[in-house]
């Protein structure tokens, strides 16, 4: 039988690959999907979680799915945003490269 | 669910989306982040969150990919060329994100509840939609209206963004 573990461990795996993308990756927009993996892996984990305290009646705990809808309503928000800034960012500098992107560096 | 299907999405979820990070070219990456969510609306349903995962189709593998497939058109990127990586600065990130993993790994490990199975549910068919838009619009209605007012600020902040300087 598939455990609550095995949900855990898949959504801290998801977890791990968008948090190397972020770290090692150079170009912007792969950043931002690596980004979007990871709000997807901790979706993971709230929606087994709500599948998991089955309350008296027996239903799932409906509060981390309304969770996880806000959590996609804002993201879609987030990309939406994020891709016009790279756009801008595109038009003015003709890069996506994040090490061409340095002008506030200290 | 039977459990070779959840071990098959998972692993689906789970190699598509290091393909994401590991591809150069960004059009193959974005394909397959497609092929991650659909693996992810696939879990979502094995958890009986059947409108999560009709959610997740329509809105992730649906719009925000479309988003992503045409400013990477849009912009006209080709395949990276390889440059001198930083290889002090790629190992400790490769570092890092490992620490992270055995640190999941341990935490998830120490769990006592993460070893039960899922108790079962009253009826066999459940009326998910009903319950989610009932709170929607019951307890959380004040930050429903909120998300409202952050779409459409998010809206306005993308036109300003997109619009052409006029010389």
């Amino acid at each position: 039988m598939v455990t609550l573990g095995d949900y855990l461990i898949v959504s801290g795996i998801l977890f791990t690959i968008g948090f190397a993308g972020v770290m090692l990756r150079r170009n912007i927009i792969i950043i931002l999907m690596a980004l979007e993996l990871m709000l997807n892996a901790a979706n993971l984990s709230l929606v087994a979680f709500s599948r998991f305290r089955v309350n008296s009646a027996g239903v799932p705990n409906y509060n981390a799915q309304v969770f996880v809808f806000f959590i996609i309503t804002v993201a879609a928000a987030e990309v939406a945003v994020g891709l016009a800034i790279i756009v801008a960012l595109y038009r003015a500098r003709q890069t996506t490269h994040v090490e061409d992107i340095n002008t506030l560096k200290f | 669910m039977p459990t070779f299907l959840f071990w098959f999405f998972a692993l689906l979820t789970l190699v598509f989306g290091a393909g994401v990070i590991i591809n150069r070219n960004p059009v193959a990456s974005a394909l397959s982040l497609v092929v991650s969510f659909l693996g992810l609306a696939a879990l979502f349903m094995s958890l009986d969150a059947f409108f999560l995962g009709i959610i997740q189709v329509l809105v992730y593998a649906g719009a925000i990919m479309v988003l992503f497939l045409f400013i990477i058109m849009l912009l006209d990127l080709r395949a990276e060329k390889l440059r001198r990586i930083n290889w002090i600065a790629f190992c400790g990130g490769a570092v890092v994100a490992f620490a992270f993993l055995v640190q999941i790994f341990r935490v998830v490990g120490d769990f006592k509840l993460a070893r039960q199975t899922f108790p079962p549910l009253a009826k066999s068919t459940i009326d998910d939609v009903h319950s989610i838009g009932l709170l929607l619009f019951s307890n959380y209605n004040l930050p429903f209206q909120i998300i409202g007012i952050v779409v459409l600020v998010a809206t306005i902040g993308v036109v300003v963004l997109s619009k052409r300087e006029v010389q």
